[in-house]
């Protein structure tokens, strides 16, 4: 895989891509609080919720109560309501993603004000021209029906409103606990889990790098409506740190045992580490990757970080798309927006790495923030980009494409069937995202 | 052969997307409904419900019409066209009137009054009323009022239940009628004629659902209190559930339907993980085997989709907690081993398959779930006729408000 080295890029600073935490909900509250208290700097954390006293307690920057007058000071108690307080006010909301290129959106899905709010939050923020990057999680299967149900239209709201959205479904981690494991403890261990991504995903979309990933390939990975993510980071240190995080990795319940990666399409692998980070280290971790995830296109970035010594930080973004979704195929505005007609997928979707394809009319919908780079770079990044092996070579439309003949065969006479955003001639199994092994 | 006159013949004619069907109703003189002849066509010209191919869809109409004449040996001249399709939508409104004079009792022509004011409807251009049908009157803010003619108050109110769909839809089923030259007497919105057929006057009081899951569409229909309260189309059916499977476990349509009829569940059991089934081969290719925990994970899923989606209607109009006698299927789709479970687990009420009661004649062929269409178009007819002759009924009403449809076509 040949990616240009830049080995003198300027920091990120103030012009790098700027970056806005919100927490949403109970939970969205409680995982951005556990990564301020585990020291995060650098990005602005904030939290939205209903209810006023969780909010009291927050430490973080910013806190947004929502529909005080409504529920005073309580919570919404039904998702519908939160959704009512959240589109009551926007303005509030739609400050907090001003002055703001991607907004990470932190959610626990079930509930009433994190399954009603984030999806109104992710369409103010795309509204203003804000990338939302939505990691959110599902509840508990012991958390019973409805709200696994809540969690499921949520989520079907919150992908159309948001670009991209990680998931996390926090029945994987039971398995990592013990037998005799406090809820409080699992709760504790989703938070950890959550902040660790948080703090990977961060890593990856503000520092510079020696081996550039950058935000526009963490949107290339993660988008699609109908795609699904895992998000998975693990540090360590010492002697056999590679092994070490290699295990961690392994052991994260998001990534069910490297299952899913072994299943996903493309994969995004940031390594970060001291300045003691050798060529070896990176290939022998490399070459576990690769190796468990064969299918995949692998995207690879490195960083050195003098603050972490002798860490070595991981952070794998990987994302497994439906069949009926041909690769890298992106979310187009028909795809999103109910009664335009059906979606066109185009063959070599790549739109999204370059900014200036879309035009104003696309300007809404996907927007990675420019590179800030000279005319002359950009060109030359263009190109190399143009260079790299495309996906496409696996050769992927041989078997979409008469699968979507079939899909749409009994149906092309007659109109599509949408209802809130979703064409629902495609199967529901593809859209629901379940998986035929 | 000598052909009957068809004074009080009633004919249901459905226009749907696997089959068309049409049903001879003879109207008897104690008023018992009987049916005396049913003619079927497998349709080729329909999707979702509405016609896709006009010659097509003439030729099986004209079909099913010819076997329907052949059994119940008679000439047929007219029928009540079933009607479908994603563009019809239901929804209430509400008539006010003013008595000026202060209290003084109420009169014929207030309530005429009151229903030409809940007709005033704000339809958007193209669009036709198909149904408007008086749920109840309000007097003085008392609601549930049947006959306010001569009680004493202010202001009088009248709750209307409004079918609609769009002119230009609507018209090419009666187009496809009117050219075998069969004339249209009323144009009737699936949904409601079954659950005519299907449902009790007891269920109609105690407060129903009827789902009708047909080939191309769902239907749906919401009683309480004896009247409509809601309706609702879903352009997601049976079709679907075919192309579902078809997709998901790489065969094709028609092996799909076969799967689906024959293996199809709308529930997945833990017995059937790791299942297999062996196919057959057809052209000398090796024998395939299908994962029927596959196939029965994908139709569970889309007809769970497909019920969540009107518990989601109902929920947001506020009508799930009014239905004491449950969820009435019918259609093919209540044929799925399971769907009674399923719809009980969505909904969370007791559900169980329609049958087509009070009606006499060919029963053995007739109490079947596919029907009930047809029927419920009969029975609906049968009111009608009964109507007419009072000129004030409701079939009357709706006949003038669908005047603009059979002139123009």
């Amino acid at each position: 895989m040949s990616r240009e080295v830049f080995s003198n890029q300027p920091d990120s600073g103030p012009n790098g891509t700027r970056v806005q935490i919100v927490g949403v909900g109970g939970a969205g509250l409680h995982a951005v609080e556990h990564l301020a208290q585990s020291g995060f700097a650098g990005v602005p954390l904030a939290a939205v919720h209903t209810d006023a006293r969780l909010l009291a307690q927050s430490s973080l920057g910013t806190n947004i109560l929502l529909g005080s007058r409504l529920t005073r000071g309580l919570k919404a108690g039904d998702p519908d309501v939160g959704r009512a307080i959240a589109e009551g006010e926007t303005e509030q909301l739609a400050e907090l993603c001003s002055d703001v290129d991607l907004l990470l959106l932190v959610v626990g899905l079930g509930g009433s004000t994190g399954s009603g709010v984030a999806p109104v939050l992710a369409r103010v923020a795309r509204e203003a021209g804000v990338l939302v990057l939505a990691v959110a999680t599902l509840p508990f299967d012991l958390e019973g029906r409805r709200r696994g149900e809540q969690a499921q239209i949520a989520l079907r709201e919150l992908r159309t409103a948001s670009d991209a959205v990680i998931l996390l479904p926090n029945q994987q981690v039971v398995r990592l606990l013990e037998e005799g494991a406090g809820l409080t403890e699992a709760l504790e261990k989703v938070n950890e889990l959550l902040a660790d991504g948080l703090r990977g995903l961060c890593r990856l979309v503000t520092q510079a790098g020696l081996i550039k990933v950058d935000f526009s390939d963490l949107c290339e990975v993660v988008r699609g409506r109908h795609s699904e993510s895992c998000l998975a980071a693990a540090e360590a240190a010492g002697e056999d740190r590679v092994k070490a995080v290699v295990e961690r990795l392994l052991n994260s319940p998001f990534l069910d045992h490297g299952n899913a990666l072994s299943e996903a399409e493309s994969v995004l692998v940031s390594i970060a580490g001291g300045p003691g980070l050798s060529l070896k280290e990176i290939q022998q971790l490399m070459d576990q990757v690769n190796r468990l995830c064969e299918q995949a296109q692998v995207v690879m970035g490195a960083d050195v970080d003098p603050g972490l010594g002798d860490r070595l930080v991981v952070t794998l973004v990987g994302t497994h798309r439906r069949q009926g979704e041909p690769a890298g195929s992106e979310p187009t505005e028909a795809d999103v927006e109910p009664g335009l007609p059906g979606a066109e997928f185009p063959v070599d979707g790549r739109a999204g790495a370059e900014p200036t394809s879309g035009g104003a009319a696309r300007a809404r919908h996907f927007v990675p923030p420019a590179p800030q780079l000279a005319p002359e770079e950009k060109v030359k990044l263009m190109e190399q980009r143009g260079l790299r092996p495309k996906r496409g070579k696996r050769a992927g439309t041989q078997f979409m494409l008469p699968l979507e003949v079939v899909s749409k065969e009994r149906f092309e006479q007659s109109e599509p069937t949408r209802y809130r955003g979703e064409d629902l001639d495609t199967p529901t199994f593809i859209r629901r995202g379940v998986r035929l092994n | 052969m000598m052909l009957k006159p068809s004074h009080h013949v009633i004919v249901g004619l459905e226009i749907g997307t696997t089959k068309i069907c049409a049903v001879v109703g003879r109207l008897q003189a104690e008023g018992v409904l009987n049916v005396v002849g049913v003619g079927q066509c497998r349709s080729r010209g329909v999707r979702k419900g509405e016609i896709v191919d006009f010659k097509a869809a003439t030729e099986d109409i004209r079909r099913a019409l010819a076997e329907a004449e052949d059994m119940a040996n008679l000439e047929i001249k007219s029928v009540f066209l079933g009607v479908t399709g994603a563009h019809v939508a239901g929804f209430n409104n509400r008539g006010r009137v003013h008595l000026p004079h202060g209290e003084r009792e109420i009169t014929e022509s207030d309530v005429q009054e009151v229903v030409r004011n809940a007709r005033t409807l704000n339809l958007p251009a193209g669009r036709d009323v198909l149904h408007l049908i008086r749920q109840h009157f309000i007097v003085d803010g008392r609601s549930g009022v049947t006959k306010p003619v001569e009680m004493e108050g202010e202001q009088l109110e009248l709750d209307v239940h409004v079918v609609h769909g769009m002119t230009s839809r609507l018209q090419l089923p009666i187009k496809a009628a009117r050219s075998l030259q069969i004339d249209v007497e009323e144009v009737v919105f699936n949904g409601i004629a079954s659950s005519l057929a299907v449902l009790s006057n007891q269920e109609k009081d105690l407060g129903a659902l009827v789902i009708d899951l047909g080939a191309g569409v769902t239907e749906y229909a919401v009683y309480s209190e004896r009247v409509v309260k809601h309706t609702g189309v879903i352009a997601v059916g049976g079709d679907h559930v075919t192309n579902d499977l078809a997709y998901g476990l790489k065969v094709p349509m028609s092996r799909a339907e076969a799967l689906k009829i024959e293996h199809g569940s709308a529930l997945m059991a833990p017995e059937v993980r790791g299942r297999t089934l062996r196919l057959p081969s057809e052209t000398g290719l090796p024998d395939r085997t299908v994962n029927l925990e596959h196939l029965h994970r994908i139709m569970s899923l889309r007809l769970e989709e497909t019920f969540q989606i009107i518990a989601e209607d109902l929920e947001r109009t506020g009508l799930l907690d009014y239905l004491r006698a449950g969820v009435v299927l019918c259609g093919g789709g209540s044929r799925v081993p399971g769907i009674h479970r399923l719809a009980e687990r969505v909904f969370g009420l007791p559900a169980s398959t329609g049958r087509t009661r009070a009606i006499s004649g060919l029963v053995a062929t007739l109490d079947q779930p596919e029907f009930a269409t047809g029927i419920g178009l009969v029975r609906f007819g049968s009111f009608h006729l009964g109507r007419t002759r009072r000129n004030t009924g409701l079939a009357s009403r709706i006949a003038r408000t669908l005047g603009g449809i059979f002139q123009t076509s």
